[in-house]
């Protein structure tokens, strides 16, 4: 069974037509990377995905759960996504590790020594293991980052949504992240990205979607869409974001 | 972009059907909310009138007849209060405005002004508004050095100077709240101190505190009914003199429905704008 699956999803805010139409299928461990312009739809397309935005037609599900019911408890599908945005958005009135704690110590019910050991791990494994008791406004930008994807992952969720978690960070920190994220990759997580580094997507995705004026124009290996794109777009974006 | 999409997207019938049951839920909710209103309601109402004391309190505050004789009287002495809300408004508008922006001045030039103004804030926001009513409404006419003017005068006065102390505080407070990569935008432009605070600072400052601002001022509405107490016939001194003149409480009863009747469009206008600040501040998103 698929890990999600999206089936013709419409989004619109007012009269400005979002998404039109996407279909796009993650299976278990896959690593898909959504590429194209500002407002071509892929943050979109992640926030509905969490249920932070509505869709307004077609499908989502999650390992077979329609999660686009109404019927369906918004949280407890949310307990099951793992989150990382661009801006962090870590809580700055808490300490690293209760940051990276709190879902399992208040959505999950773990116990807090259970969970505090556990988090104190996967931070040590990350090389974060000196900053347990420091605030986020302490850290780099690049650490703060780790340490949001830390938070994301503690749960073990089903489906890990990185929306360009790389944007914010100043061009020497990016990678101390992104090595993170292909660690994630090699433990299996089943991750779907937006991302502006062509390269690492090049590197780490198994399927590279390109999405143009709320479409999925073009999908396929990242050999295929960066060295052989079918989609006259496609090669105009990438001959922009390639040569400046 | 458009490559032959149909102009409007026609929804599916799963999304139709998940439209209608939207629908039915939201039903649910208002009809369920209607049953646990009139069922609260009816419990409260039937616990008062069983109380013994039920027939006693009827007769002296609900006595329909006297609220009636009396509510042209009090109606004449709320458009006194209305008035006074009028000008203490523009005048708190106006002096706490001030106030804020001495508060907020940096540098030792100003120290003199700055500790002027935090002396003034503490004092006014400390001294019941009752006192400060007292002092200047019997005080300062005693000076003999202004010309006569009415109790209804003094009276706003002094709710002026108290509620300019407040609401100075409110807008330092939204003032301060403005990220401090404004002003050093608005410097760099090459904009002056007191232009950055106009042009910036204050516009931005006003917005974060506007439903703050709202509060305070539905709380003045009420409290301009204080000027009573200096002699001036307002909404309270008119339902106060009917009171003594019939031996029943129904006059203050009417006083008290007219207050909140006046203050009801802007309690409510005050939470239209709370919402629709948020709506426009935040991404927006079901969270």
């Amino acid at each position: 069974m698929s890990v999600l699956e999206v089936r013709d999803v419409w989004k619109s805010f007012g009269d400005n037509t979002v998404l039109k139409g996407v279909d796009l299928t993650l299976d278990e461990h896959d690593v898909v990377v959504l590429i194209g312009a500002s407002g071509s739809g892929k943050s979109t397309l992640l926030r509905t995905i969490n249920l932070i935005e509505r869709i307004d037609d077609g499908q989502l599900l999650l390992s077979g759960d329609d999660i686009s019911d109404p019927a369906v408890d918004m949280d407890k599908v949310r307990a099951r996504i793992g989150v990382v945005f661009q801006q962090f958005n870590l809580f700055p009135h808490m300490r690293v590790i209760d940051n990276v704690t709190l879902a399992a110590r208040k959505v999950h019910g773990e116990n807090a020594a259970t969970a505090r050991e556990r988090g104190a791990a996967l931070l040590e494994q990350f090389g974060l293991g000196d900053k347990l008791s420091d605030y986020p406004d302490r850290l780099s930008g690049g650490q703060q980052q780790r340490v949001a994807i830390v938070r994301a992952i503690l749960t073990n969720p089903e489906l890990l949504l990185l929306d360009e978690i790389t944007s914010a960070l100043d061009p020497m920190l990016v990678g101390e992240v992104l090595d993170l994220v292909r660690g994630l990759k090699e433990q299996g997580s089943t991750i779907l990205m937006a991302t502006h580094e062509m390269a690492f997507a090049r590197s780490v995705a198994d399927r590279v979607v390109f999405m143009h004026g709320g479409r999925i124009l073009e999908a396929g290996p990242p050999e295929q869409i960066f060295d052989a794109p079918q989609q006259p777009e496609t090669r105009e974006f990438l001959a922009r974001v390639t040569h400046h | 972009m458009s490559d032959g999409a149909p102009p409007v997207h026609e929804p599916s019938a799963l999304e139709l059907q998940r439209r209608e049951y939207r629908r039915q839920a939201t039903w649910r909710s208002v009809l369920i909310a209607a049953a646990s209103t009139v069922a609260f309601a009816l419990v409260a109402v039937l616990v008062v009138v069983n109380t013994p004391g039920w027939d006693a309190v009827k007769q002296t505050f609900f006595n329909w007849e006297i609220g009636r004789e009396s509510f042209p009287d009090i109606l004449e002495g709320l458009w006194l209060n209305i008035r006074a809300l009028f000008f203490a408004g523009i005048g708190v508008a106006i002096f706490g405005t001030v106030l804020a922006v001495i508060r907020s001045l940096r540098g030792p030039v100003f120290f003199p002004l700055r500790m002027l103004a935090t002396v003034y804030v503490d004092l006014f926001r400390g001294v019941p508004v009752l006192i400060v009513l007292y002092l200047v409404g019997f005080g300062i006419p005693a000076l003999d050095i202004f010309p006569p003017m009415s109790a209804a005068v003094w009276g706003t006065i002094a709710i002026g100077l108290c509620y300019s102390a407040y609401v100075a505080e409110v807008l330092r407070a939204g003032m301060e709240a403005v990220h401090p990569s404004q002003r050093i935008a608005a410097r760099s432009l090459g904009l002056s101190h007191a232009k950055t605070l106009r042009m910036v600072v204050i516009p931005q400052g006003v917005r974060k505190v506007i439903p703050a601002l709202m509060n305070d001022f539905v709380s003045m509405q009420k409290d301009v009914g204080l000027i009573s107490v200096l002699g001036a016939v307002d909404a309270i001194r008119a339902a106060q003199i009917d009171v003594a003149l019939t031996y029943n409480m129904t006059p203050y009863v009417i006083a008290a429905l007219l207050f909140i009747a006046i203050s009801l469009p802007l309690t409510r206008l005050t939470d239209y704008v709370a919402a629709r600040m948020n709506s426009r501040e935040q991404i927006g998103g079901v969270v």
